[in-house]
């Protein structure tokens, strides 16, 4: 039996010495992240640059990144988990791969609806998905709601993408979460009655279809028009140009908002570096990159929007807490599929 | 021999074990099938069931018949015709191998669109607006058949192609002097001989088509793959889904069966070892017009024009995005599609050959299962790899603390061991259906003679195989390599920290509807993949000339 012992053990110290795992020295922290890599690379040399800690990166799909999270358990090499919406972080923490901490600084610089309430986890950007309309064919008078979508006016006139989308997911979780689940139910069979194609392509495709008449109206994320209009392509500049951005429920609700944001999980071993880190992704410097190079909007409020942003104009967000929108997911995306949302 | 003696023979149980190891993703994902998905199974069959059934089937059908009609005319007509560009289309023909298929949907949606430059020159010209005019839409089911079919033709191009230049002489000439024209010749003597590898290269088309999710979840096509995901994530019911993948294996199962019943008892040898140069027919006017345009119209659409559009949003960012961690990843590329082709050619030999001589039913058994790998989408092998591997370092782990008091962490979990795995399970059925048709073409005869000799098996396998096989590895090698340099799902997700490849990069942008920046990368790809693609075609062509 010690024989054994004795092979098993230098065998494995044999095969530890071939395997690059990642060291565990104290000037480290390892991420991973659901935003691409573009978009968060190069804060984090940023970050790397002034601390000195050297940041380790894997980008995937927040689903399978919780997934190989989840099945890693507590030798899980991951100490902060980013992901591009509320609902991913909200099932992390249900699945207890997130632990809470507590920072004044993230607490003073987030408001409280864009954090999870017991400190899993701290949203880090706003992404907001208004009504988006043809300048040359809507007259803005005529808009008002989401709601208002549904109605017999607007047959054959509205572009949505796909509701395997997280971003649909989201708002019509939302929607069910403020109004019930047979209202959103009535809107989005209305919806579906009103749109002027199947669902389909990204959020740019539905904001190039209404350019080219199409549709009139899309619901689309903010930011990808923003990424239109800085694009090489002389042809995605032209077409963004003729959509202009309508932030609906003005006097109700608010706009659709989700969450970009950062939990620290269970199996972190860097915990110092890692809230460092997520400290120094929420200060105004940071924050003012997100709206800069992503057209997203800081969530931290002392942090500036770019001309951008400020150009669309400032508009009342809704105040839902962002967890509600990862518990009523599966009900959305139930909801969906029984009103034919491809 | 009695069966029994057969069942516990040391190579036929290394082959079984093998198998089954790398059968491993496949089967943790079928375990899930056991776990009951209570209603949301019923919510499934009574919403959207029947679209993933019917959408999938459909789907299948305009591959296999685009693949059949572009795969097998352009196959012989390069092989056995005479035509101007014959030598250049030769090669030329496997490009749009190397385009990834999601590449290839951004790439027709950006240009045919209703806002691309196509639709919106049309409505200039004409002075239309919307609604004026029909213009077949690219976004939809029959769109999305013709995507994977512009890109999945080349295996059924390739296999065939390889079938018919083996084809012995004397068979073509026999047929000939019965007084067999060209057509005659085709449809009673090439046709027939060559259904294998066309079955092989259709097997693998349509394998490839229900694997593939980025062309059908941007063009909104409700299949089998997106509902998994749709399931998993969305309604957040892991059983439920793995029971979808399940009933996607059974799709898979009916494919191999139809591929092995193809074959039954059919034994397509050689006798003639006679090879001399292919007499081509030669065609003259029209014919050579129209065979000339028919691979023309085929290059253009799937490599030509896609690859020129990448092109031109290449030159649009390529001072920003072309740099050294660019350099970077075309490494990582390159090297871990060079070490998952070597290790999936060599345990195809394996596994080919030991069910070859040990053809008892577990061990067919086995090797079947491990080629379903191929048809299952890359992110759901990357969970079946996921589990499996996270319990081993976790049992290593808790071990090694309680009697070492040291944590070893995850030794292979994150490591590009697990990565390469997953190439395995999911690219092998590629390297087994081509070295298995390539060694379909070997007669018991010549193994006998080699037995007679007093060989060893692996003498024979070195001394007469190899050398006969030759073409059909060389074949295994570039397909293995190319899909390995398009994988995405599992690369994604498996790959150490900071590790990036040229698929990864590609796909981040794109599907962030970056597409100009993707391009670079995508370009690359392609680039990189036709290199093996000129290695092959000069190698299969040379074999020709050698063999004589």
């Amino acid at each position: 039996m010690r024989g054994i012992k004795s092979i098993f053990g230098s065998l494995l110290a044999l095969v530890l010495w071939f395997t690059p795992t990642v060291s565990l020295a104290s000037a480290e922290v390892n991420i991973y992240s659901a935003r691409v890599e573009v978009l968060i690379k190069p804060l984090l040399d940023r970050f790397s640059e002034e601390t000195g800690i050297t940041v380790n990166l894997v980008t995937g799909k927040a689903d399978e990144l919780l997934n190989r999270l989840r099945h890693e358990g507590r030798n899980s090499p991951a100490d902060i988990l980013l992901t591009t919406d509320a609902g991913n972080l909200h099932r992390a923490k249900e699945a207890g791969l997130t632990q809470a901490f507590d920072s004044e600084l993230l607490t003073n610089r987030i408001p409280a609806q864009y954090r999870d309430p017991t400190g899993h986890w701290y949203g880090l950007s706003l992404r907001a998905r208004p009504i988006m309309y043809a300048k040359d064919r809507v007259d803005p008078a005529t808009l008002s709601s989401y709601e208002a979508l549904s109605e017999a006016q607007w047959r054959g006139k509205v572009c949505i993408r796909s509701s395997s989308n997280i971003y649909n997911q989201s708002m019509v979780a939302a929607m069910i979460a403020i109004q019930g689940e047979e209202a959103a139910e009535a809107w989005a069979s209305g919806l579906m009655r009103n749109l002027a194609r199947p669902p389909r392509g990204g959020d740019r495709d539905q904001i190039k279809a209404v350019a080219a008449g199409q549709c009139d109206i899309a619901i689309a994320n903010t930011y990808y028009l923003a990424g239109m209009l800085e694009d090489n392509d002389p042809r995605e500049r032209e077409a963004a140009e003729k959509v202009a951005v309508f932030w609906p429920n003005q006097d109700g609700r608010g706009v659709h908002m989700n969450v970009s944001g950062a939990a620290l999980t269970q199996a972190a071993r860097n915990k110092d570096n890692a809230i460092r880190l997520i400290e120094f992704l929420s200060n105004e410097e940071s924050q003012q990159w997100y709206a800069q190079v992503n057209g997203e909007y800081p969530v931290n409020v002392a942090a500036a929007v770019g001309e951008r942003l400020q150009a669309w104009g400032g508009f009342k967000a809704d105040d839902i807490q962002m967890e509600k929108l990862g518990e009523f997911n599966p009900q959305a995306v139930r909801l969906m599929d029984r009103v034919g949302w491809r | 021999m009695s069966r029994l003696t057969i069942r516990f023979h040391p190579l036929g149980l290394v082959v079984f074990a093998v198998a089954l190891t790398l059968a491993l993703p496949v089967l943790v994902v079928l375990g899930f099938v056991f776990v009951p998905a209570g209603e949301v199974w019923q919510h499934l069959a009574a919403t959207v069931l029947s679209d993933y059934v019917k959408n999938s089937l459909l789907l299948m059908l305009g591959v296999a018949i685009g693949t059949l009609i572009i795969g097998v005319t352009t196959a012989w007509l390069t092989s056995m015709c005479q035509f101007p560009g014959r030598g250049i289309f030769e090669w030329a023909l496997l490009l749009p191998l190397a385009i990834p298929a999601y590449i290839i949907a951004y790439t027709y949606t950006g240009m045919l669109d209703f806002s691309g430059p196509v639709q919106s020159a049309l409505r200039e010209w004409f002075g239309w607006g919307y609604g004026d005019y029909w213009f077949p839409e690219i976004r939809t089911l029959e769109g999305a058949a013709i995507m994977l079919t512009l890109v999945l033709y080349p295996y059924v191009y390739l296999l065939t192609r390889a079938a018919f230049l083996s084809q012995s002489i004397c068979v073509l000439d026999v047929s000939r002097t019965l007084g067999n024209g060209p057509w005659r010749t085709f449809w009673l003597v090439a046709m027939p001989l060559a259904r294998p590898a066309i079955i092989a290269g259709l097997s693998l088309a349509l394998m490839e088509t229900l694997a593939d999710f980025g062309t059908v979840q941007y063009f909104g096509v409700a299949t089998f793959t997106t509902g998994i995901f749709r399931t998993w994530f969305g309604l957040g019911s892991a059983e439920a889904a793995a029971q979808l993948a399940a009933m996607l294996m059974v799709f898979v199962f009916m494919l191999i069966m139809l591929e092995r019943y193809s074959r039954r008892s059919a034994r397509y040898h050689h006798t003639s070892r006679r090879h001399q140069d292919i007499r081509r027919y030669r065609l003259r006017g029209w014919r050579a017009l129209l065979a000339f345009g028919f691979c023309l119209g085929v290059l253009l659409l799937g490599f030509l024009l896609p690859g020129a559009q990448l092109l031109k949003w290449t030159l649009t960012v390529a001072d920003e995005v072309i740099d050294a961690r660019f350099m970077e990843m075309v490494w990582n590329s390159l090297k871990l599609a060079g070490i998952a082709t070597v290790l999936a050619l060599m345990l195809a030999i394996l596994l080919s050959y030991g069910q070859r001589l040990h053809p008892a039913r577990p061990v067919r058994f086995a090797v079947r299962l491990a080629g379903m790998g191929y048809a299952v989408p890359g992110a759901v092998i990357a969970i079946g790899v996921i589990i499996p591997f996270a319990w081993l370092d976790n049992t290593i782990d808790a071990w090694s603390r309680e009697t070492f008091d040291y944590s070893t962490g995850l030794i292979l979990s994150g490591s590009l061991v697990a990565l390469v795995f997953a190439y395995l399970t999911r690219f092998l059925a590629v390297s087994l259906q081509t070295v298995e048709a390539g060694l379909g073409k070997v007669t018991n005869s010549m193994e006998e003679a080699g037995r007679s000799f007093g060989f060893r098996p692996m003498t024979i396998l070195r001394r007469i195989h190899i050398p006969m096989l030759k073409g059909s590895l060389l074949t295994a090698l570039l397909l293995v390599f190319v899909d390995v340099l398009k994988e995405l799902p599992a690369t994604l997700i498996l790959r150490p920290f900071n590790y990036n490849t040229l698929a990864v990069r590609a796909y981040e942008l794109a599907t962030d509807e970056r597409l100009a920046e993707a391009a670079p990368a995508a370009l690359a790809i392609v680039a990189v993949g036709i290199i093996p693609v000129m290695l092959l075609s000069w190698s299969i062509t040379r074999s020709r000339k050698v063999a004589k």
